[in-house]
């Protein structure tokens, strides 16, 4: 086979959902040994058309090929003969079976009626040799494992098929960042092996990182396809959502007004200890940290949710016990950091979500007007740009994107004085977030009554863009918050990781 | 906005059709299905069962359960049959109504303040609630006096029984409820993720409790009117009931995991269920056919909800 030929083209390809157009004839081709990155926002067709590519789902036109042989998978098995392996966000492992019975699981090596055991140790041991990580013996329990372990399974197993391209479905979202180093690592190796890769993720940087090219969907259709080296972040957001997109961070000037909040000494049970931080209206303060820092912990001490062991938290001035009720009352509001678990009830309407947290100033006397709670949503719909059927519809059929927005307008119908996001942009797309960022400027900056912001986050570029102030979280301790030009990622991680005591 | 009302139609009317058909089915075999009397009787028969559906409906929809259902009926009904004798009939309703509402406070604060499931705490309570009654009786029903004919209209006499029209009442009520008012709106954010309702500053203690109460209230009426029918009480009554209650409620449409169902689609299901059995036992089917059909409809109509749960 001349190397000549792309690994993958995908010509034309068309899919309808009754009347909805999830993809209207989208080109994509993907060269041997390259890393090609999908990007847009959530409900751009990505997932359709890698399940078209999987063979979950057929094309209603179009055509595919693969080394150029026509490539008409029908069932997912067709594309694992193929050498198309998917890698998806929730991974398919077997918790109760070994680490080569998931390997080889579904292409078992027989010999006659039974199970080849020695030919399985043999193929998983040989797609094991491309990690070289201690944990992931052939013969360990799979549920035993660490999550990032079980991707690198879950990888395994691909490989053990012999797959020519394997497509990564935002790989890192539920991975630490020395595992994603890892994770970076491999893909780099599988690159160097032939191996094509198109990887779907929301974070540029990774793009950046790993990708020579990206194609950016949107509205099921590809809208270009860009050299990763010379892309600007502004560039991609404008293409993904259509409009031109200046400042990824808008940041108008923030002036600061009176104090909102006076945290004094706040100890949690065990996280965060002894913790002071002022807040005044129109700053945005960002708390950096890693995952287990007790950042989250804080926001659910002050807000409420957790037991405070000592320590006193002044609202206007005023210390009293907190509930989350009384907080919402005092003016502050909380975006949980896991939305579905936590920060919305899927099951009812966006309606119901976003005016939960208010519900007696939609009646009198106990009643709710249903149709007053529509038309206060609506108005949200509109200005951040949920897209969704209308108020009444259920906000678990909303992509996360949206439903992350709808979190959001909560806060704001309820037109808090204080906001407390945790993470508020953890698993959305990017023009999802850009939105967020803009709505965060448009309340620290309300000419007639600025908020204030505490955020948390994960992501430094976000918190740099953002904020106004930065402390960092370490082992339940918090440090003072420091403007934010006067610090760098770098002084910032050093005291996320201990190896500094203090910013500068 | 039109796709979500025709969706929340399409919710009752899966039933409906599935009423009718049944209906219709067992009318075909046997013409006195139409019969007026078979339609007062299939309505009076509905009247326990869909009573006590009300109140399991805004306890499913708050994420939980009650096993002790058919229990408090039989206790509460052998308390009322009890008082008849000593006092007034408004009194005899208040007093059995408070007292299921106390066996509901019995079951929602044992959830709520030990934190344990609700399908163990009402299997307890199932069990305590049935043996209370029998202790209070020596295990014999409470024979009401001959003479005592003041609960006669609520399940029988001429025309249809008061006790119909107040379940019907109680049904309208009971929608407006849950639809229009913060208690209503509450109760599905609690059983749609009761984490949620916590962050949002709903006290979910408080309304899971109220959700228990009600529902051992409404037992209580049924339990009235359980006595008025069968002008006893018997600690051995209801025996199973819950299953007929629970299975209504699901069968309208609720949700097991919570945060979905309709107290008119409860309604239906109990409908369905009472047509079922007197459908039965008009063509003369023997009672292990008849639970066995009973079953299979039951699970039809909750493949038919997750079907329409993955269309919509």
């Amino acid at each position: 086979m001349p190397s000549s030929h792309p690994r993958l083209v995908m010509r034309g390809i068309r899919k309808t959902f009754g009347p909805t157009i999830a993809l209207g004839r989208v080109d994509l081709e993907v060269l041997p040994g390259e890393v090609h990155a999908l990007v847009g926002e959530n409900g751009a067709g990505k997932s359709t058309l890698m399940k078209i590519l999987s063979g979950a789902y057929l094309p209603d036109s179009g055509e595919m090929e693969i080394d150029g042989k026509i490539y008409h998978p029908r069932h997912p098995l067709d594309a694992r003969a193929a050498g198309v392996g998917m890698i998806y966000q929730e991974l398919s492992i077997a918790p109760h079976l070994t680490v080569e019975e998931n390997i080889v699981l579904g292409m078992e090596p027989m010999r006659g009626p039974f199970v080849d055991r020695k030919a399985m140790r043999a193929r998983a041991l040989e797609a094991l040799a491309h990690f070289d990580h201690p944990d992931i013996r052939p013969d360990a329990l799979a549920g035993k494992l660490s999550v990032s372990a079980l991707q690198l399974v879950e990888i395994g197993r691909s490989l053990a098929m012999g797959c020519k391209l394997l497509v990564f479905d935002e790989p890192t979202s539920s991975l630490a960042q020395k595992d994603i180093e890892r994770l970076f690592a491999l893909i780099d190796r599988l690159k160097a092996q032939g191996i094509s890769i198109i990887y779907i993720s929301h974070f540029l940087e990774e793009v950046k990182r790993l990708a020579s090219r990206l194609t950016v969907l949107r509205d099921g259709s590809v809208v270009g396809t860009r050299d990763v080296a010379t892309v600007t972040p502004e560039e991609v957001v404008s293409l993904m959502v259509g409009r031109d997109v200046e400042d990824l961070y808008p940041r108008t000037h923030h002036s600061v007004g009176e104090k909102l909040l006076e945290i004094r000494n706040l100890s949690g049970h065990e996280k965060p200890q002894s913790l002071n931080l002022d807040l005044h209206r129109g700053e945005v303060v960002g708390i950096a940290g890693l995952v287990g820092s007790g950042r989250t912990e804080f926001l659910r001490a002050l807000f409420g949710l957790d037991g405070v062991k000592s320590g006193e938290v002044l609202i206007g001035g005023k210390s009293e016990t907190a509930t989350p009720r009384k907080r919402w009352l005092e003016g502050v509001g909380l975006l949980s950091e896991n939305r579905k678990e936590e920060g919305l009830a899927l099951n009812l309407s966006i309606a119901d979500n976003v005016t939960l947290t208010c519900l007696e100033r939609f009646g009198s006397g106990g009643m709710v007007s249903p149709k007053k709670q529509r038309t206060a949503t609506s108005v949200w719909i509109d200005r951040l740009g949920i897209k969704c059927q209308g108020p009444a519809q259920a906000i678990g059929a909303l992509s996360g994107g949206n439903q992350q927005k709808a979190a959001f307008a909560r806060l704001l119908e309820h037109d808090v004085d204080v906001l407390l996001l945790d993470e508020p942009t953890r698993g959305i797309d990017i023009a999802a977030k850009a939105r967020i960022y803009e709505a965060i400027n448009e309340v620290v900056t309300d000419p007639k009554r600025p908020r204030a912001v505490i955020m948390i986050s994960s992501y430094l570029p976000e918190l740099f863009g953002v904020c106004d102030r930065i402390a960092v979280m370490s082992q339940g301790k918090l440090t003072r918050a420091v403007a934010v030009e006067k610090l760098t990622p770098h002084d910032v991680m050093l005291v996320a990781t201990g190896k500094a005591a203090d910013l500068p | 906005m039109s796709s979500t009302r025709l969706k929340s139609a399409l919710t009752l009317l899966g039933p409906f059709i599935a009423l009718l058909m049944v209906y219709a089915i067992f009318g075909m075999m046997n013409s006195a299905m139409f019969s007026q009397d078979v339609m007062l009787s299939l309505l009076t028969q509905t009247v326990i069962v869909g009573t006590a559906a009300i109140g399991m409906t805004l306890i499913i929809i708050a994420g939980g359960i009650d096993l002790s259902v058919g229990s408090i009926i039989a206790l509460c009904g052998v308390f009322a049959a009890t008082l008849v004798t000593h006092t007034s009939a408004p009194v005899v309703f208040l007093g059995t109504i408070a007292l299921g509402g106390l066996c509901g406070l019995v079951n929602g604060g044992l959830t709520v303040g030990l934190r344990l499931l609700p399908f163990i705490i009402t299997l307890g309570t199932m069990q305590i609630f049935r043996g209370a009654g029998k202790i209070a009786t020596k295990g014999t029903p409470v024979n009401l006096p001959f003479d005592v004919t003041a609960y006669k209209l609520w399940m029988g006499g001429a025309g249809i029984p008061w006790g119909v029209w107040l379940m019907v009442l109680l049904v309208v009520l009971f929608s407006l409820i849950l639809r229009y008012t913060r208690f209503g709106r509450h109760i599905f954010a609690v059983g749609s993720n009761e984490h949620t309702a916590t962050l949002c500053g709903i006290n979910v203690a408080k309304v899971k409790i109220f959700v228990y109460m009600i529902g051992g209230a409404l037992a209580g009426l049924a339990a009235v009117m359980n006595m008025a029918k069968s002008s006893q009480g018997d600690p051995t009554t209801a025996m199973g009931m819950e299953l007929d209650i629970i299975a209504a409620v699901v069968i309208g449409g609720a949700s097991l995991s919570g945060g979905e169902g309709t107290v008119l689609g409860a309604l239906i299901g109990a409908l369905l269920m009472t047509t079922i059995r007197t459908g039965c036992v008009l063509n003369g089917i023997p009672t292990p056919w008849t639970e066995v059909i009973a079953g299979t409809v039951i699970i039809i109509a909750v493949i038919i909800d997750r079907l329409r749960h993955r269309t919509a």
